[in-house]
């Protein structure tokens, strides 16, 4: 069982060289990506059915050195199924891409980027000790960037560059943490550190709490550190952008999980709860004021992050239960509002929502797939949305924290209200003049491809709500197992 | 940790901070640059005193005391990331100059339009002007 779990990292990085291979091939490309995804995904479901089967985690030494020096890569329940949800979304934007034919996906470098940027992803999932994390999260970076700007336009590289840039800043604040963790303690093994942070002084643990907390926090858009995301992903192409918004920000909080559970667990509460309540709000404030059905997506992002960093600072296992669901929950959420917007702007040819309307009489089932990832999105029952909102909100009130139930709540709704805004702006008004030779068809069968992925997409968000109750006792599972990292240790270790 | 390493990691890190603030890449290019060297330069310091090379002898024992060999993979590893980051931001550099002449990063569009709304829109000026 313990040579499948370096195949999410393996596989992609294989395909990526051989994608290189074939520079001048682009229906090859095509296929060893959509070979080494499906890969990846199957060595994934194997991964977490090991995992869950034993009920212990599965480490793996590289190299068959000891932990202290070697990497050692461990897959837990969650890192297994976030890492299942993330390869899956990644296959499906991939079909998009393909089906969407812009000069983008037709680049020789996005194929192996793509695949990189994989790699990145599966490492950050699998990463056992804090340095590999660090260069797993480089590596997705470095694909990111590639294809943040593979059109080289004005745009992306006014945008780009922001993003670089401040994603640089975090690279080395990082890498300053790590290399002072490693002055204190000795070892950056996530299994060794738990034990040993706890034997520092409170000074030392505060400090070295708070410079993580600040690198993953810009990785996870957290307020005040959120500003470059709604400036750099709107201008990447649809496709791309619905990865970066499903993904990367969620590694951010992944990794925010793992510091602020196995680390240093239950230290920062009223810094992460603060936190966590005005990035919800200034969020959703930002998306208010937004014309842009791209940049109103954008700063969703930045909002509902503020509800998972709301489930890890009130740390109970129910609240890190729901978080978990609700990451799970707004990976596919957040990838399908933006497929839509992806059709959306592939014929009207913009995303403001001034200049496109009337869609609802040319495509109504647009307009489902948007109305049902939005509702989702907003937290309104049956949906996925509604079980992990209503989980925080649960353990918000068991634990007292009134004000933050409020905060919920209260974005919830104004979530609602620009959800309804792209409504009005993209589905109601005025009907946009249509070249007669495109009315024939709805707007779905010209694009079946894109249609396609879109679909798959949104039936993945409905499928969590339809399967919320395994699914949410396997999150508890997690909640409980995040707070008990003795089994963690036992597996690195022992 | 020895004193000069922390003093030099202080001082690139002031000097990376101030050549990251400007708008010209090619500043903020040096500036990582000199961030990134103050990292290493950390990562280095934190492997406590020197001491031999931690090279095996054939009988297996190393001569001690042994430097501590982590912080070195650790600081080899940032050192060629570092080297990527910096060679992808020269070709940014250079695409930015290609496309308008300069490396100089602008405002956003989109912003530069909503910070132009709130001057112009009419409840937000002040009702005794016309």
């Amino acid at each position: 069982m313990n040579a499948v779990v370096p195949l999410p990292i393996v596989l992609p990085i294989v395909g990526a060289a051989l994608s290189l291979l074939a520079w001048r091939r682009q229906r090859i490309q095509r296929a060893i990506s959509a070979v080494a995804l499906l890969a990846a995904l199957g060595s994934a479901v194997t991964v977490l059915a090991s995992v869950v089967a034993d009920e212990a985690p599965i480490a793996v030494r590289i190299g068959g050195s000891a932990p202290v020096i070697g990497i050692v890569l461990v897959a837990d329940r969650l890192s297994a199924l976030l890492l299942i949800v993330a390869v899956a979304m990644l296959a499906v934007v991939l079909v998009y891409a393909v089906g969407q034919r812009t000069p983008d996906e037709r680049s020789r470098a996005y194929h192996p980027a793509y695949l990189v940027l994989t790699a990145g992803v599966a490492g950050a999932f699998l990463a056992g000790d804090l340095f590999h994390l660090f260069v797993a999260v480089e590596v997705l970076l470095i694909a990111s960037y590639v294809l943040l700007m593979l059109e080289g336009s004005n745009a992306q590289v006014r945008a780009g560059t922001t993003y670089v840039v401040i994603n640089i800043l975090e690279s080395m604040l990082l890498l300053a943490a790590i290399g002072l963790v490693f002055a204190a303690t000795g070892t950056v093994s996530m299994a060794l550190l738990p034990e040993r942070i706890a034997a520092l002084d409170s000074g030392v643990r505060w400090g070295l709490n708070g410079m993580l907390f600040v690198a993953f926090g810009l990785k996870a858009a957290v307020f005040p550190l959120f500003s470059w995301l709604p400036d750099s992903y709107p201008t990447a192409p649809s496709p791309v952008t619905a990865v970066f918004a499903g993904l990367l920000t969620k590694i951010g909080v992944y990794a925010l999980v793992r510091t602020e559970t196995l680390l240093f667990p239950g230290e920062q509460e009223v810094l992460l709860l603060v936190v966590a309540a005005l990035t919800m709000i200034v969020g959703v404030l930002g998306a208010l004021a937004q014309g842009d059905m791209k940049r109103i997506l954008s700063f969703h992002i930045v909002s509902q992050i503020g509800y998972m960093v709301l489930g890890i600072g009130i740390g109970t296992p129910a609240a890190l239960a729901a978080t978990v669901f609700f990451i799970v929950h707004q990976i596919p959420v957040k990838t399908s509002l933006f497929l839509v917007e992806g059709i959306v702007e592939r014929e009207t040819g913009t995303s403001r929502l001034a200049e496109v309307g009337g869609l609802l009489h040319r495509s109504g089932w647009l307009a489902v797939l948007f109305g049902v990832s939005a509702l989702s999105l907003a937290g309104v029952p049956p949906l996925s949305g509604f079980v992990g909102k209503l989980g925080i909100v649960e353990a918000a009130a068991s634990d007292g924290q009134w004000m933050m139930l409020a905060v919920a709540l209260a974005v919830s709704l104004l979530t609602l209200v620009s959800m309804v805004k792209i409504w009005v702006g993209l589905f109601w008004g005025e009907v946009m003049p249509v070249p007669p030779a495109d009315r024939a068809r709805g707007l779905l069968r010209r694009t079946p491809v894109m249609a396609g992925a879109t679909i798959v997409a949104v039936g993945f968000g409905v499928a969590i709500a339809v399967v919320s109750g395994p699914l949410y006792r396997l999150c508890a599972d997690i909640g409980a197992e995040l707070l008990d990292p003795s089994a963690y240790i036992r597996a690195v270790t022992g | 940790m020895s004193l000069t390493l922390v003093v030099l990691c202080g001082v690139l890190v002031s000097a990376g901070v101030y050549l990251l603030l400007h708008r010209s890449l090619t500043r903020i290019v040096l500036g990582v640059g000199m961030l990134g060297n103050a990292v290493n330069v950390l990562l280095f310091a934190t492997g406590g005193k020197n001491g031999s090379a931690p090279i095996l002898r054939p009988d297996g024992t190393v001569e001690q005391p042994v430097s501590d060999p982590l912080p070195q993979a650790l600081m080899l590893t940032a050192i060629v990331i570092g080297f990527a980051l910096i060679s992808f931001l020269c070709a940014l550099a250079w695409r930015s100059w290609t496309l308008d002449g300069n490396d100089i990063v602008e405002d956003d569009v989109e912003d530069r339009r909503l910070a132009q709304a709130g001057s112009v829109d009419p409840a937000s000026t002040p009702w005794e002007r016309p």
